[in-house]
């Protein structure tokens, strides 16, 4: 195990102990330990840049199943870098904030630094892993981690709905994950990425390869919230505000991202466009879907939430407009800025974003609402919370000079080139793409202005406020402020700062080319100004007007909705399973033995069918003599009888009769010692039937529908049928020697008796027999048990 | 002689499994003690039937059946024996319980619901 394998697992070591810290300091908030995690790890992770950015890699083997071709390769990459950092940087401000945002007297802290120390782990995992299988274990857990953690209050009815939503959600995207990477490892026999790069024509060209990607889609826009997956991360901000800057914005929804990326050297060499328009096309719709629907949002975080699907949305078009790249063979490849304009674009969301959930989360703390029809005039009251909304808000809506401004550019870059490609007609449609981007964009813009003038602008209206509001402590404000730093500072220095940084993510993305990032603050006067100049103007427009066109969201009728559609999916989905499993699950003992006997029936017939194992061999069968056809005669009529008997007596002794047939017929085969305990057991064993039969009741038999005994004699000679079978064939196949010869020889000597049969048993096996005297020891406290615990509780009452 | 006792093994199991779908407790029991009878014999069949002398030593030199699968019903007898008594205690301290011998209607008593 190397260390960076112990730098995935430390969460989750860690994790364990949590509750220990809770318990023992319980004066010391939990988050103040916790914290050193993501600190040790970001610088951990850190000091990797210097060789990454020399174009190596970190590749660390850790055999897990071998035998399923399953390892724990970890892979540190420039992709795999940039999101470790994003995960350990934006977890250490996030678990900073969160000492502030969690009173330590009144919240369940184990729980919640044990959930969220899981995540990190989780999403480390799946950005460090190269076996798609161990990757998509981490998958998984990064949704249960998720789920976990919307339901923190779990007292609450809309936490455990949005916290059930998200999973079912993401969970069905994970397993159609799993689909997609069996098919992959059915095409090209391996899980590793590195090996899958090295397959790609085989992979492209074959049949199931469609199947493979849109499985593999799936599971990213299920988790990344694009449309019409979306649903979930709304309701998902009903999770603590810091869990909502940490997993439902920054890092656990661009795993879907993540995925995209990692996947694009393989998957963008396709030829029919599908994972380009897929992508792409999903992509810029859910930026546009995203946006619109924000504007109409009255919650604080709800409009971060439809900000961060609408961002999403942007991020995954650009990646998906990107892959075409692959198709050119040109040096100086116009098409690449799309890719470099999403893994910048991906960074800067984290910052803005990351900022402006925590500013949203101060304003609830110190205010009691989020709700902007109550708020409003918070800036004089905080000051410092005001600018950095302020900061982030501008950079998201495009404003220069911020970050966020010079993604926006880029953005608007890459998806006028889509008009220039002249492959998977984008010629015709691709058209929708800088459309969709600018008025999506407009949108951004009103959102964003909504969002920090409605709060921090306006009137101030101390009525509807629970408390009176003032700037939080320090602690709250140092995480947001650093992020809002960083959102200035990568604006000024974007080249310095991460230049070298996007080169090497760019290169894990599509390794074909050879890139130089150069992010320019003034591009002329091209169109990409033009659309900026347009967004701001029209977007100032429309925010002034509101009230006049935002009627047109009345026009959706309400019943068509995507959360209606899964509020009434659910319901019937539990109904018609509790159908299905009604039908067989019936509580009756008898109904589950019938389904033992027919499985019985149908496993082991088919098998003796399809492996041809029945034989018939009558070449050593012994001779019958009249004694053991009378003997069976006896057998059969005992059988019959005990079946027909309409008094408990008649089957008892019918009982008894066969057993004494039994023993006769061992008598027979050569088995004295067999026919005489058999005589004796059997002796017993009626007098105990004839002892019971004084206690039980009269009526012997219930009333039972011909059906009833049609069905049951159909199971019955089914199982007599199949045994029958197994019989013959068993004793007509000798697939290796008896192993009785040495019993048979080493009966007189050493073992210094004359009956094998009984040397067997108390020499040879006489643990066997120890053993079998011991459950008649247990049956017999059994039974002392039952009659004795009787006795006592009549003497009680 | 073996093809006999598989059918008779056969009869054997299937009125088994014939009792053991009805509703009586006693014919269940009934069905427990048979379906040990058939295994016995299947165990035995298996084995094959009548190949020598009873499993004693003897100095002629006569060859003999198979002890071990005589030793391993032995065994099996006594255990099968073992599980009809507790069976018959389980189902008289039911119906003392519960008032029936009727599986169907054996849902627990009010008090242990």
């Amino acid at each position: 195990m190397s260390a960076l394998h112990l730098a995935i697992l430390m969460p989750f070591i860690f994790a364990f102990f949590v509750p220990i810290f809770y318990k023992s300091l319980r004066k010391i908030h939990t988050g103040w330990i916790v914290l050193f995690i993501p600190v040790i790890l970001f610088i951990y992770f850190i000091q990797f840049i210097p060789t990454l950015l020399q174009g190596k890699e970190i590749v660390r083997s850790l055999p897990w199943i071998p035998s399923l071709n399953v390892d724990f390769t970890a892979r540190l990459d420039g992709l795999g870098i940039l999101f470790a950092l994003l995960i350990t940087g934006i977890g250490s401000l996030v678990v900073l904030y969160s000492i502030y945002y969690l009173n330590k007297d009144k919240e369940q802290l184990n729980t919640f630094y044990m959930y969220l120390l899981l995540f990190m782990g989780a999403m480390l995992g799946v950005v460090l892993s190269d076996n798609l299988i161990v990757l998509y274990t981490f998958w998984e857990l990064t949704s249960f981690s998720s789920f976990l953690l919307i339901g923190y209050w779990y007292e609450r009815e809309k936490s455990r709905y949005g916290a059930l939503k998200s999973m079912l959600i993401t969970v069905f995207g994970g397993l159609c994950l799993l689909g997609g990477i069996l098919i992959l490892y059915v095409i090209a026999g391996t899980f590793s990425i590195q090996e899958l790069m090295t397959q790609v024509n085989v992979i492209v060209n074959h049949d199931l390869f469609v199947f493979a990607m849109v499985l593999l889609l799936l599971g990213a826009f299920t988790k990344s919230a694009q449309f019409p997956f979306y649903i979930w991360l709304p309701d998902a901000m009903e999770a603590p505000t810091p869990v909502s800057a940490y997993l439902h914005s920054a890092t656990m929804v661009k795993a879907g991202i993540y995925l995209v990326a990692r996947m694009t050297p393989i998957f963008a060499f396709d030829s029919s466009g599908l994972w380009v328009w897929l992508i792409g096309g999903i992509g810029i719709f859910t930026l546009f879907w995203g946006s619109f629907n924000a504007v109409k949002q009255t919650d604080l975080k709800a409009i971060l939430a439809f900000s961060t699907v609408s961002q999403l949305g942007l991020i995954l078009s650009l990646f998906g407009v990107g892959a075409a790249a692959i198709h050119y063979d040109i040096d100086e490849n116009i098409y690449t800025v799309a890719i470099i304009a999403a893994i910048f674009h991906l960074i800067n969301h984290a910052t803005f974003k990351g900022s402006l959930f925590m500013v949203a989360g101060i304003v609830d703390h110190e205010t009691g609402t989020r709700d902007i029809r109550k708020l409003g005039g918070l800036m004089n009251f905080l000051p410092i919370t005001f600018t950095v909304a302020l900061i982030g808000t501008l950079s998201m809506a495009g404003i220069p000079p911020f970050n966020g401004f010079l993604s926006k550019e880029m953005f608007f870059t890459g998806m006028i080139r889509v008009l220039q490609l002249d492959i998977f007609n984008m010629e015709t449609l691709g058209v929708l793409f800088p459309v969709l981007a600018w008025v999506g964009s407009v949108f951004t813009f009103i959102y964003s202005m909504i969002f920090v003038w409605k709060t921090f602008g306006g009137s101030f209206q101390p009525e509807k406020m629970e408390k009176k509001p003032h700037e939080p402590p320090i602690g709250m404000l140092i995480p947001p402020v650093v992020l809002g730093s960083l959102v200035v500072i990568f604006g000024l220095f974007p080249n310095a700062l991460l230049g070298g940084l996007i080169e090497s993510v760019a290169y894990s993305v599509l390794p074909k080319f050879k890139y130089e990032v150069h992010i320019s603050h003034w591009h002329g006067f091209g169109p990409e100004l033009y659309m900026t100049i347009g967004v701001i103007v029209i977007g100032f427009a429309l925010y002034q007007s509101q009230g006049k066109w935002k009627k047109i969201y009345d026009l959706f009728p309400k019943k068509l909705t995507l959360n209606k559609l899964y509020d009434s999916f659910i319901p019937s989905l539990e109904t018609g399973s509790n159908l299905v499993i009604r039908s067989h699950m019936t509580g009756y003992l008898r109904s589950y033995l019938a389904y033992i006997f027919i499985f019985f029936i149908g496993f082991l017939g088919f098998t003796m069918w399809s492996m041809n194992a029945f034989v018939l061999n009558t070449s050593k069968v012994g001779e019958i003599s009249i004694y053991e056809i009378v003997l069976s005669l006896l057998i059969v009529i005992g059988c019959i009888t005990i079946v027909f008997a309409k008094s408990r007596l008649t089957s008892i002794i019918a009982l008894g009769a066969v057993g004494y047939t039994v023993s006769l017929l061992f008598v027979v085969f050569r088995a004295p010692d067999l026919a005489l305990t058999q005589l004796v057991i059997e002796t017993i064993s009626v007098a105990l039937f004839l002892l019971a039969f004084y206690h039980l009741p009269k009526k012997f038999r219930h009333p039972e529908t011909r059906r009833f005994k049609l069905n049951n004699a159909l199971i019955a000679i089914g199982v007599g049928l199949v045994v029958t079978l197994l019989a013959i064939s068993s004793y007509s196949t000798k697939l290796f020697d008896s192993i009785s010869q040495y019993y048979v020889d080493n009966t007189y000597d050493p073992a210094g008796g004359e009956n094998m049969v009984n040397v067997i048993l108390v020499d040879f096996r006489g643990f066997d027999t120890l053993f079998e005297i011991s459950v008649l020891a247990i049956a017999g406290l059994g039974i002392y048990g039952l009659i004795k615990l009787r006795l006592a509780r009549r003497s009680e009452k | 002689m073996e093809i006999l006792m598989a059918i008779i093994i056969g009869v054997l199991f299937a009125t088994a499994t014939y009792l053991f779908l009805s509703k009586s407790i006693l014919r269940i029991i009934i069905a427990s003690g048979l379906l040990s009878h058939g295994a016995h014999l299947l165990i035995l069949t298996m084995g094959g039937l009548k190949k020598g002398a009873v499993p004693l030593v003897n100095d002629i030199g006569v060859s003999v059946t198979d002890p071990l699968p005589q030793a391993l019903i032995l065994t099996a007898i006594v255990i099968s024996f073992g599980v009809t008594a507790l069976f018959l205690v389980i189902a008289y301290r039911a119906y003392q319980e519960l008032g029936t011998d009727n599986i169907d209607k054996m849902r627990g008593t009010e008090e242990n619901e």
